[in-house]
């Protein structure tokens, strides 16, 4: 069996930027192990721009953006294997088979998991109806199209109005199929503001909000779907049904981090984002296991998931190489309160953090012109003016070190939204 | 000129098929679907019953207790996945209690073996997950559950190796008595056959009706299901039912043999023979009536829902045999529940009729073992080392939810009776059943279809004629 320092498992923008930051840091001895036959995970079938904007000041497309991060870890001469899938974790034993080599067993000392996320498939909303072809994941259908050059339909109905739903509205319409609407369960989008500008409005395609499919018919090949308004409960209104002729039916209802070989090795998840639960240094429940990217919590801009990501390299990286540092402090517990729904990471520890720890969070609703504060304890430490706060739009805070350490008996840090 | 001709390549036309490919004798079996198992076999709870609960003395008590008998042999034997899990019937009111006696004493007149009454206490014993207001339950220890699609799969691959013929994608449009047997007309072309079976599920009335004077009728009963997640699968360990009603045995909940857990049916009377959709209010009386089993059961882990048709025949019975005024007519009509327990021994009855009136003899070429796709998932690692080191393509993974290999899906596409579409595939490998339901392989999936099967893009199909994936090119 094969030693390896820091094994990532996924070569999608997590794992590349994991890869790099931990070579980076002193890891010679690191493997990256990627189920598909290119590096770049979901990157390469999202030939969008919009990419890059945070992390190199200018607007690349996936594949533009991916290839930088590529053309770095080949510079750095970091090995990786293609077309392999790991099967199993246990014991930082990393179990992986390809056609090339094999069933193929690593031992590790620190792992980086960097395996993304999954869609949300029909069968999780239990839409009923027929089950025909023509229903697929907007994932899916951008794959199709991007990739393999195949158009999945002509006339297109998109339920959920997340980012891949509304870019697959557009991708759809310039190559020449009628994308008829967009329906939204919630009162509000569930992605980006600029993509609803720049996917729908800019081609006419309307936006359904609190409406949802109550219906599909036809048998073999999608016919059409039934619409209806949804109540503040989000239950279909009697009566206000109507039906759309399509042959297409794409789903952007949701992303779930694809957490399988995490369970299975014990890994403890967190309910609301259904990622490992992780401290500051992005290190899970078991020690020298890290988390980053769409499979910690789903990230909206794949900037953010690099940066992440290069975290857990340096944090893999500094395990490697000293082990888990003793600390005399001790981990204070990061609370989402009044509106925030959740935070990431769940935990900081001042002696242990970099010189700052970036706090990732979502709300749990709109809220408008109001204040995201954070809270040492009673004391209200940072305190910022928001417009607009939506589901689909991630926030950030960034905690010092020094803070944190001039803070005395700190035992709980708590987030917020306020009118004040 | 065939010696027998069966109509429908579901369950039932495929253990009778299996059956008679045991004799000297020319046997074809006809279907309108693509693939075999793309009906009511394809739909329904997976389970194998005791037999308690249809009537003393009926065809359906009769087959049950039989098949039930003949199913683990037969799986053996066809490498079909089988598990003998046991069944309660759950009783939720004292005054109720008396139903679940009856119940129990009709069970035995049956012939069930191992029936047994059990207190609140003994249930929660037995499954900690049920509801506490249980306040009895009949407890059947030869309840079983079988994958439906491996079972139709296996009867029809092992037929077809042994010599019987298989015409897919054809319509029969009419039976009419002739010189010797009986002319079927098919949308591809007439065949002449000595005898007909009719196994037509839900159409079986239609074609029965077509030869005999005494008229059957078939009403098209909806079952709709939802099927959870893998990780659900172990909340209870037995099948679960609740005290049966008028419209068949209720809502049960189920591990399925393949682990997920499993819940319906639902049963409305329908006049639609297609209307296998299912409906919000039919998925929801799914959920609430499971719930009063499994209080906890999680609604949200639900993977995907479908509905079957059972074919409820108004004498509340199989029709079994020689149809009236149709010599050389066999009915396997009326087949609901518990037609998949019964299919061993409808087949078996089926054919020995056949048999005595063609008057033909056995083979002495018969094989009767048959292997299945092997699972990488199933193996230990001994194994699934030396499958990938015969054959690559088993370190290929295609589905991760339900780890199945290319390796796996080249057999199911290159096997007897071999996939030809996405459904085809998914049935025989697994691949797409899991809880990401096709997202990522379906990509994947079509393009071993189009490789090996030479096919274009717009021909790669989800099941049927009219179900293809890609839109045609401009």
């Amino acid at each position: 069996m094969e030693n390896i320092d820091v094994i990532i498992i996924g070569g999608g923008p997590a794992g590349l930027a994991a890869a790099i930051e931990a070579k980076k840091a002193g890891v010679d001895n690191l493997l990256i192990l990627e189920r598909d036959s290119d590096l770049g995970g979901i990157l390469n079938q999202c030939i969008h721009n919009g990419f890059g904007l945070h992390t190199f000041q200018e607007e690349l497309t996936g594949p533009e953006y991916a290839g930088r991060f590529i053309k770095e870890l080949k510079a750095l001469q970091i090995p990786y294997k293609l077309n392999t899938m790991v099967i199993e974790i246990k014991d930082k034993i990393v179990t992986a088979v390809s056609r090339q080599e094999g069933y193929v067993e690593y031992k590790a000392k620190a792992i980086i998991l960097a395996m993304g996320c999954r869609e949300r498939p029909r069968g999780a909303l239990n839409i009923p109806g027929f089950r025909p072809a023509g229903i697929y994941s907007a994932g899916t259908a951008q794959r199709l199209v991007n990739i393999e050059g195949f158009m999945p339909g002509r006339e297109v109905v998109i339920l959920g109005s997340g980012d891949i739903g509304l870019i697959m509205a557009r991708r759809m319409t310039l190559e020449g199929a009628k994308v008829k609407l967009v329906a939204e369960l919630m009162p509000y989008s569930g992605g980006l503001k600029r993509n609803i500008v720049q996917c729908l409005d800019d081609y006419g395609i309307p936006l359904k909000l609190s409406h949802t499919v109550t219906g599909i018919d036809g048998k073999d090949r999608l016919r059409g779907v039934f619409i209806s308004r949804v109540d503040e409960a989000r239950k279909p209104i009697a009566g206000t049904e109507e039906y759309i002729s399509c042959d297409t039916l794409l789903l952007s209802v949701g992303l779930i981090p694809e957490n399988e070989l995490s369970q299975d090795m014990g890994v403890e998840i967190e309910p609301l984002t259904s990622g490992p639960v992780v401290n500051e240094s992005l290190e899970t429940s078991q020690e020298g296991i890290y988390a980053c990217g769409n499979v910690l919590h789903v990230h909206d801009l794949v900037d953010y998931v690099s940066e992440e990501a290069g975290h857990a390299g340096r944090s893999a990286a500094q395990y490697v190489k000293n082990g888990r540092p003793e600390t005399a402090g001790k981990d204070i517990p990061l609370i989402p309160s009044d509106g925030i729904r959740y935070t990431v990471p769940r935990t900081v520890n001042a002696d242990r953090m970099e010189e700052t720890a970036v706090i990732r969070m979502r709300t749990d609703g709109v809220y408008k012109n109001c204040y995201l504060n954070v809270y040492f304890g009673a004391d209200r430490v940072i305190h910022k003016k928001r417009m607009v706060m939506t589901p689909g739009e991630m926030e950030e805070i960034t905690l010092k070190k020094q803070d944190l350490k001039a803070a005395a008996g700190l035992d709980r840090i708590i987030f917020r939204v306020e009118e004040q | 000129m065939y010696d027998v001709t069966v109509i429908g390549a579901g369950v039932t036309g495929c253990a009778i098929a299996r059956e008679l490919s045991r004799y000297e004798v020319k046997v074809c079996v006809i279907d309108r679907c693509s693939d075999i198992c793309e009906g009511t076999s394809k739909a329904n709870s997976g389970i194998v019953h005791a037999g308690h609960d249809a009537a003393t003395g009926s065809w359906k008590a009769k087959m049950n207790l039989e098949g039930n008998r003949m199913m683990k042999q037969l799986c053996e034997d066809l490498d079909v996945s089988f598990r003998q899990n046991g069944s309660l019937v759950l009783c939720f009111r004292e005054e109720d209690k008396g139903a679940l006696e009856k119940l129990y004493e009709k069970g035995c007149a049956n012939g069930v073996k191992g029936l047994q009454q059990l207190s609140a206490s003994e249930v929660r014993v037995m499954e900690p997950a049920l509801s506490n207001k249980t306040v009895a339950a009949l407890y059947a220890p030869t309840g079983g559950i079988v994958c439906p699609f491996e079972l139709t799969m296996a009867l029809a691959e092992n037929a077809f190796v042994n010599g019987t013929e298989f015409m897919l994608e054809t319509e029969v449009l009419s039976v009419k008595k002739a010189e010797q047997g009986y002319e079927l007309e098919t949308d591809k072309g007439k065949i002449l056959t000595k005898t007909v079976v009719n196994a037509a599920g839900v159409y079986a009335d239609v074609f029965h009706n077509m030869i005999s004077e005494e008229r059957i009728h078939i009403t098209p009963r909806r079952g709709e299901y939802c099927l959870l997640d893998k990780k659900d699968g172990g909340i209870v360990d037995k099948t679960i039912f609740q005290l049966p009603g008028a419209m068949g045995k209720g809502i049960l909940v189920t591990p399925t043999v393949h682990g997920n857990l499993l819940t319906g049916p639902t049963a409305s009377d329908l006049s639609d023979k297609e209307a296998v959709d299912t409906s919000a209010e039919g998925l929801s009386q799914v959920l609430d009536m499971a719930k009063i089993s499994v209080p906890g059961l999680p609604v949200r882990d639900v993977i995907t829902s479908f509905a079957g048709l059972r074919a409820h025949e108004d004498s509340d019975d199989f029709v079994l045999g020689e149809a009236k005024g149709a010599p050389g007519f066999y009915d396997a009509a009326g087949i609901e529940s518990p037609g998949l327990t019964s299919a061993p021994a409808i087949g078996k009855y089926i054919a020995d009729l056949v048999v005595e009136k063609l008057g033909i003899v056995e083979k002495t070429t018969f094989i009767h073992r048959r292997k299945g796709v092997i699972h990488m998932k199933m193996c230990t690692t001994q194994e699934q080392k030396r499958l990938i080191e015969v054959n690559p393509a088993y370190g290929n993974i295609i589905c991760r939810c339900e780890m199945v290999s290319e390796g796996e899906i080249l057999d199911a596409i290159h096997r007897p009776l071999g996939a030809t579409t996405l459904d085809g595939i998914k049935r025989r490998t697994r691949a797409g059943m899991g809880r990401c339901q096709a997202g990522f392989c379906t990509p994947k999936t079509m393009e071993i279809l189009m490789r090996e099967l030479s096919l274009e893009p717009e021909h790669i199909r989800k099941k049927g004629p009219g179900s293809e994936l890609i839109a045609k090119r401009r």
